[in-house]
This record gives C-alpha cells, sequence and structure tokens, in this order.
C-alpha cells in the first residue's frame, strides 16, 4: 500500500491516475478542449496537457462563466481531468466541480505537497476522505 | 448543514427537479466551506454567456419547471437582431442565442443582457446579501457598494436565483471580508487603463483580499470596473479594499481588522508595463484591422471619451463600442451614436467581445483598452494589441498602432 493523506472532499467520486502539477492557477476556458493543452500564455502548465491526469494545483481563477465552461467542454470530448486536488477553493471552480461530477479534494497537509511529484501514480478518493501514492 | 424544513422540501423535489437540484449544488458549495445554514438573498446577477455549458445547465432548469424566485438580471450574449440583420452569424449559432435567450425568459430572469449591472440595473444596498457572478460585478457589489456576496459561478448564481438562498459563508461573514494582503501602488495611476494593469497583477498580488493604498483621494466608476474585471481574470478575487475610497476602508486598521497582513506587495510603473508587454498585448508596431471596446460594457462616459479621442476624424477600420441598451438608447438620444456612425463606428448593444457573432474577425489584429478583452476570445482566434483608450482610437484612425 502506497503513502495515505487525509483530505477534505469537495466534489463526490473516486479517481486512479497520473498527477499533473501546477504552480499556476488554472483557467479550464484556456485549455484546448479537444487535446488537454494548455494554451494560456506564461502559464506553468503552457503547451502541457491535463487530459486524464489528476491536476494537483492552487485552484481555480478568472472568469465566473468560461470557467465552467471550460470544464464542460473538455468533459464532453473526454479530456477533462480525471480529479482535482486544490489548496484554495474558491466557489466558482467549486460549483464547476459538483455539477460537472468531477472528484475534488482540498486541506492536504504540506507533507502530501512535498511528497508528490509529477507522473507520480495517486488515487484521490472524495468520499472516504483520503490520497493515495501509489507509486512515484 | 442545518435546512429548515423548506429547504429541505426544494432538495426532496417537491419544489421540482430544477429546484432541487439547485439545492444540491448549494448544499454541495456549503458543505465545502463548512456554512452552517442557508440565509436569503435579495437580488442576484448571472453571467449567462450563450456557451454551452450555459444553454446545458439553463435548459436543464428549465425541463426541471425552475422558476427564479429572485429573478436575476443577466450578461451579455450577442444581439440577435443587430447580428443577424448583418449577417455575421451562422444559422447555427443564431439557434443558440435564441435557446439561450428562450431559457432564460423561461427561468423568469431579467434580460438585461449587460455585465455592469451594479452601474445601473441591479444595485445592491450596504450589507445587503445577494448572489452575484460575472468577473467585475463580485468584486464591485462588495468592495464598493459593501454589499455581500461571494464569488459565485454563472451556475451557482442561478441556483441562487432559483432557490431563493445561498450558504452562509465566506465574504457573508464580517471576519471574512477584512484584507490580508497590502498593496502598496507606487505606479503614476494616470488613467482608467492603469486600473486594467493594476488589476492583471494577479500573480504578483496572491490569492487573499488585496487592500490598495497610494491611489489617491478619488476612484472614477469606470477604473473600479476595471479593476475588478481583471483582478478576475488575473485571478480570483471576490473583495478587496481601497484606503479612503471603499466604504469597509476607511482606515488602513479597518480594512486589516486591525490585524497585521500576511505580506506586503508593491506594484510600480515598470510592473504594469512589464505585464502589458509581456502578458497582455501581442506586439505593437503593427497594421491593424479593427478596434473593439467595451469589456466590461463601456459608460456614458466612456462613449463620449472616445468620441473626444475621435474628434470628427473618419476611421481608417471599424470601431465597435460595447454596451447596454440603456447606454446605446442615451447614446442615441444625445446624438452620441450618430456622431461615430458618421466617422466609421457604431455602437452594439447586448453583447460580449466572447461571443460568435465575432468570428469574421479571426485572424485578424485588433486593438482595445481592455486587457480581458483581449484574453478570452485568444481561444477564437482574435489577435489584440492592448493599449489605452486614446492610444487605440489614433490607432484606428491612422490603420496602425505603435
Amino acid at each position: 500500500m502506497g503513502k495515505r493523506f487525509t483530505c477534505h472532499k469537495i466534489a463526490e467520486g473516486a479517481a486512479e491516475g497520473e498527477v499533473i502539477r501546477s504552480k499556476d492557477e488554472i483557467m479550464f476556458y484556456l485549455v484546448d478542449p479537444d487535446t488537454g493543452v494548455v494554451l494560456e500564455k506564461a502559464h506553468d502548465l503552457e503547451g502541457r496537457s491535463i487530459a486524464g491526469k489528476i491536476i494537483v494545483f492552487p485552484g481555480g481563477k478568472g472568469s465566473s462563466v468560461v470557467q465552467s465552461d471550460g470544464l464542460y467542454q473538455l468533459i464532453t470530448k473526454n479530456n477533462g481531468p480525471k480529479a482535482m486536488i486544490i489548496q484554495y477553493p474558491e466557489t466558482v471552480l467549486v460549483a464547476g466541480a459538483i455539477i460537472m461530477e468531477i472528484p475534488t479534494v482540498d486541506q492536504l497537509e504540506p507533507d502530501f505537497y512535498a511528497a508528490v511529484k509529477d507522473g507520480d501514480r495517486i488515487r484521490v478518493d472524495a468520499d472516504n476522505g483520503y490520497v493515495e501514492i501509489l507509486s512515484a | 448543514m442545518r435546512l429548515t424544513s423548506q429547504q429541505q422540501d426544494m432538495l426532496a423535489g417537491k419544489h421540482g427537479k430544477g429546484c432541487s437540484l439547485a439545492m444540491k449544488v448549494l448544499v454541495g458549495i456549503g458543505e465545502t466551506f463548512n456554512a452552517p445554514r442557508m440565509v436569503p438573498i435579495t437580488r442576484a446577477h448571472v453571467a449567462l454567456s450563450n456557451q454551452d455549458a450555459d444553454i446545458w445547465f439553463a435548459e436543464k432548469m428549465v425541463a426541471g419547471g425552475a422558476h427564479c424566485k429572485v429573478p436575476p438580471t443577466v450578461n451579455p450574449g450577442f444581439c440577435l437582431a443587430y447580428f443577424t440583420e448583418k449577417n455575421r452569424v451562422s444559422k447555427a449559432d443564431a439557434a443558440c442565442m435564441q435557446r439561450t435567450h428562450d431559457a432564460y425568459k423561461a427561468l423568469g430572469a431579467v434580460l438585461s443582457y449587460n455585465c455592469t449591472p451594479y452601474l445601473g440595473s441591479n444595485i445592491p444596498f450596504f450589507k445587503e446579501v445577494v448572489a452575484f457572478s460575472e468577473s467585475s460585478a463580485t468584486p464591485f457589489v462588495n468592495a464598493v457598494w459593501g454589499a455581500r456576496t461571494n464569488r459565485e459561478s454563472a451556475q451557482s448564481a442561478l441556483c441562487a436565483a432559483i432557490t431563493g438562498c445561498v450558504p452562509e459563508y465566506g465574504l457573508l461573514l464580517d471576519e471574512k471580508r477584512y484584507g490580508d494582503i497590502l498593496v502598496e501602488v507606487h505606479a503614476d495611476m494616470k488613467s482608467h487603463f492603469q486600473y486594467q494593469l493594476l488589476g492583471y497583477m494577479g500573480k504578483k498580488i496572491g490569492p487573499g483580499i488585496p487592500v490598495f493604498v497610494g491611489l489617491g483621494g478619488y476612484v472614477s466608476p469606470e477604473a473600479l470596473m476595471n479593476l475588478c474585471a481583471e483582478l478576475n481574470t488575473s485571478g480570483a478575487y471576490g473583495m478587496f479594499h481601497i484606503v479612503g475610497v471603499t466604504p469597509e476602508a476607511p482606515t488602513l486598521q479597518d480594512a486589516f481588522g486591525h490585524k497585521q497582513p500576511a505580506r506586503t506587495v508593491v506594484i510600480t510603473d515598470q510592473d504594469l508595463d512589464d505585464v502589458l508587454h509581456r502578458e497582455i498585448s501581442d506586439p505593437g508596431d503593427t497594421q491593424i484591422d479593427f478596434a473593439l471596446f467595451g469589456c466590461p460594457h463601456c459608460t456614458l462616459a466612456q462613449v463620449k471619451e472616445l468620441l473626444s479621442y475621435v474628434d470628427g476624424r473618419k476611421l481608417s477600420v471599424p470601431l465597435w463600442i460595447m454596451t447596454s441598451a440603456f447606454t446605446l438608447d442615451a447614446a442615441r438620444k444625445m446624438g452620441l451614436l450618430q456622431a461615430l456612425q458618421r466617422v466609421g463606428g457604431d455602437i452594439v448593444p447586448d453583447t460580449c467581445s466572447d461571443q460568435p457573432c465575432w468570428h469574421f474577425l479571426k485572424d485578424r489584429t485588433g486593438v482595445t483598452d481592455s486587457p480581458k478583452l483581449a484574453y478570452y476570445p485568444r481561444k477564437r482566434g482574435l489577435r489584440f494589441v492592448v493599449r489605452d483608450m486614446q492610444t487605440c482610437v489614433e490607432a484606428a484612425v491612422q490603420g496602425a498602432v505603435k
């Protein structure tokens, strides 16, 4: 069994997948729905794909409208994130995660952020309140 | 969360499926933020967008029999009459806008199609509890009017309008409204354009509630509107204070709730210049194809300001100002619309820059004074050089921008 960390549920569900970390907040509208590649100029993830990944990032930013549309477009094209782990929940992203049914959690300990790396396989279980690093 | 029996009935579906879904979303948000209960709202603004997720969710609510208990004002999509008459939209895009219109009409919304309700159609009172989505609207009603809303998404604001309540957390509570970041502005804030750039400093300011000092004694509505819009383009800000200007910040101590700021950020002219050239604007020294203003919707004062820069000269490229139907009506009565049309410009009501009606400008380069306007339509292939309004108007006259 990998190392487990407790967390707090935002949107229900569970998922397993590969981690992609972003130092910057994310605006999902500026992610290409056909590829999952981040389009935003000067963004930490510019040119990289979030499709099918578990994103570890500070939180959402930007428009109260197109954030949800960005997530909706990604999900209807099967290029959405599998789960989201955030540090600073804000209502726009929280509402989007609940409505679009993307497992989402917050309140991970600093230990988790020290341990988790790009490419790690992890499991996010929002319903049971834990995140597990399966393989580094 | 503790729900009243009426709220429990809503959640259980006794008021229809739409109302039940709305309550489920609000309870989910409330549980995320540990809200103890729901509180009633008396106003709402829904950031309608005429985009797929917006139509999907609004129609789902209509199909579920939902109707707004608190009729919300709504954001612009695009003006069907204007763009179909000019043959600028496909049948499919026109059909989408019609569906959006029909859905919000069925939900009982106020069809204001304007993104600056806080300057006209929907102004809350001090301490009034409301649910406002839309980038510039949320911080404006919190910071400038002293009303209370969280940074609602278009969907959560619609859920609040339908149920008439919101979970009580965050910016609804006195102690969560104090600032925690001191932002010392050393830049020369000479016009409302500098406030666009200041708002775009979200990466440098970081998450929290900024308290601005150094902005002088009077900040115009246009400057505040721009600051609000750009804060929520570069970041996610529901609230800020300007010491000596906004009502909850008569002094620095009041703004911080008599606590020390968590950090201090200094903004200089160099910072504003860097963010403009590195992150916001395409390179200058180029021919341009058009000029577009009104993100957020221009005020009547901005329409007049723009015309003063035109000064009766013929424009080399098309120029559009987006605004509310109300401002357009006043501009027509005042002869401003006719003056702009004579030189080759126009005023467009009910319309947002991030809409399919502008697809005829794909792969062209325009000028605008709004970083937000340049940011979102990037996805639609529109390119922008961003400059202050006077430089943009000069570019529209000359056909090229410095």
